[in-house]
């Protein structure tokens, strides 16, 4: 147990630390972009969130497959709150995506720009994951459905992403430009700091749900022996 | 090849249950035709002609979860789910001949959608029967797999469409791309591929979804 | 401030706030459970006692 705690609060620390150095590094020390000037500084908060929502959904899928393959009950709940930990970074994805959408071309939604629309679909989808944990009762069937379902999701990210390009080809083709960032060192750097420090996040955040989590279902055990 | 032998005794009851009982079948044919006429007073005139082929490709989606909807039905309302599953088959046998039914039902569907939308809207040119004919197998094959999902839960009817949908945005793509564009192959190609990977991923999860 | 400099800073306080609104939550979790673990140790008491 206190193996455990120590980790969930060196993590805390760890995602304390990478966070302010990071943010801070974003807005005062990086350089200014050539074309965009301050409104790029964004992609340092942006971008690694949305590595982080993948991460968040692969490490879902993979705690899924692992249930399948062990029938181990605990990682139903770490399958769970990893999703849950994607669908909030998916949706801080979306609202600084769409801002970055307003910056850059004054709107705040764009079909054109594959990233956010990918995000959208996956919302959705992963929004259906709750949707399903809650109309069925909890249980190993439960947590089979969730587990399939948290696979398909993992499917569905190259497959969904490869219909959006596709599908450009037909659907209002409003020609956005933007260049990729070209990243000289030290904005990678600033780059690489702020990838990891929203990672330590969501390990200090997963870390703590779960744990959370698993309070909630030992105290009921407990209960149920003691009524 | 009893596996093969399961799979077909399993689609064919579901086919002579259907014929028997002949409701779900009726139902999706007339929601299509009604789709489409409704489809027709929702276009405002001085919309493209491609439009009414995205319209098209709703209707499928819509008339597919309506025979989804039912494709467990039957099974919850009698417990035959629980015998089919401690039935001396493959699991995954069930998810085949579940998939085939679905497949047969949509596929009459189309045979009256298609010479409908013919009618009321515009030609139907060959890509447009190939993107549906493998635009079927994916929604069959992954349709399937989230009805005996959702039969399991409470919500049932309602949580079949949530499930389904974004899933399938792929599939319409695929589909509604290769009707528009000037060169179909690649995505029929890419529905190919869709049906690929969530078939075998279908096929080797069921099992998981009916297991108690 | 220009507008820019305002749409980033907001992005930025977005994803503060979306934490700090986690911080919350969790302590509002935190103390149902220490509620919950008072109940279950009268329970346990009682039980004793008798």
């Amino acid at each position: 147990m206190s193996l455990r705690n120590n980790r969930a609060v060196l993590l805390a620390a760890a995602a304390a630390v990478l966070l302010v150095a990071g943010l801070a590094l974003a807005l005062f020390w990086a350089p200014e972009d050539a074309d965009q000037g301050f409104s790029q500084r964004i992609f340092y908060v942006h971008v690694p969130i949305a590595l982080t929502a993948y991460a968040c959904f692969g490490w879902g899928a993979w705690k899924a497959l692992r249930l399948l393959w062990t029938r181990e009950p605990r990682h139903d709940l770490e399958s769970y709150t990893a999703v849950h930990m994607g669908v909030i970074f998916g949706i801080l994805t979306l609202v600084t995506g769409s801002i970055w959408a307003k910056i850059s071309w004054g709107v705040w939604w764009t079909w054109s720009e594959r990233q956010l629309t990918l995000f959208l679909v996956l919302f959705l989808f992963y929004c259906a994951y709750f949707m399903l944990r809650f109309s069925v009762d909890p249980g190993p069937r439960r947590a089979n459905l969730s587990a399939v379902y948290a696979l398909f999701g993992v499917a569905l990210i190259p497959v969904s992403f490869l219909a959006i390009r596709l599908a450009e080809n037909f659907i209002h083709p409003v020609v956005f430009t933007r260049d990729g960032p070209q990243m000289s060192g030290s904005m990678f750097l600033v780059f690489c700091i702020c990838l990891g420090a929203m990672l330590a996040l969501f390990a200090a955040l997963y870390t703590n749900e779960l744990a959370g989590k698993r309070l909630d279902a030992r105290l009921r055990e407990l209960r149920e022996a003691l009524e | 090849m009893t596996y093969f032998a399961d799979v077909a005794a399993l689609a064919r009851k579901d086919i002579l249950l259907e014929l028997r009982s002949r409701d779900t079948l009726p139902a999706m044919l007339l929601f299509v035709v009604s789709a489409l006429v409704v489809f027709h007073f929702s276009l405002p005139s001085d919309a493209s002609d491609t439009a009414s082929t995205g319209l098209l490709w709703i209707a499928l989606l819509f008339t597919a979860l309506l025979g989804l909807g039912r494709a467990f039905t039957a099974e919850r309302e009698q417990r035959v789910l629980d015998g089919l599953v401690l039935a001396p088959c493959d699991r995954s046998a069930i998810w085949l001949a579940k998939s085939l039914g679905v497949l047969v039902f949509l596929g009459v569907a189309e045979v009256v959608a298609l010479p409908a939308y013919a009618l009321f809207f515009e030609p139907v040119g060959w890509e447009l029967v190939a993107a549906i004919l493998l635009a079927n197998l994916g929604l069959a094959a992954v349709g399937t797999l989230l009805a005996a999902m959702a039969a399991a839960s409470r919500a049932r009817e309602l949580l079949l469409p949530l499930l389904f949908l974004p899933l399938v945005i792929p599939v319409v793509v695929g589909g509604v791309g290769a009707t528009v564009v000037d060169d179909p192959g690649r995505y029929l190609g890419f529905l190919a591929l869709y049906d690929l990977i969530f078939a075998i991923l279908s096929w080797a999860s069921f099992e998981y979804v009916v297991a108690e | 401030m220009t507008t820019s400099e305002k749409y980033v800073t907001a992005a930025y306080l977005v994803v503060l706030a979306v934490v700090l609104l986690y911080v919350v939550l969790y302590s509002f979790k935190l103390s149902r459970l220490e509620r919950e673990v008072a109940e279950l140790a009268e329970l346990a008491q009682r039980r004793k006692a008798a």
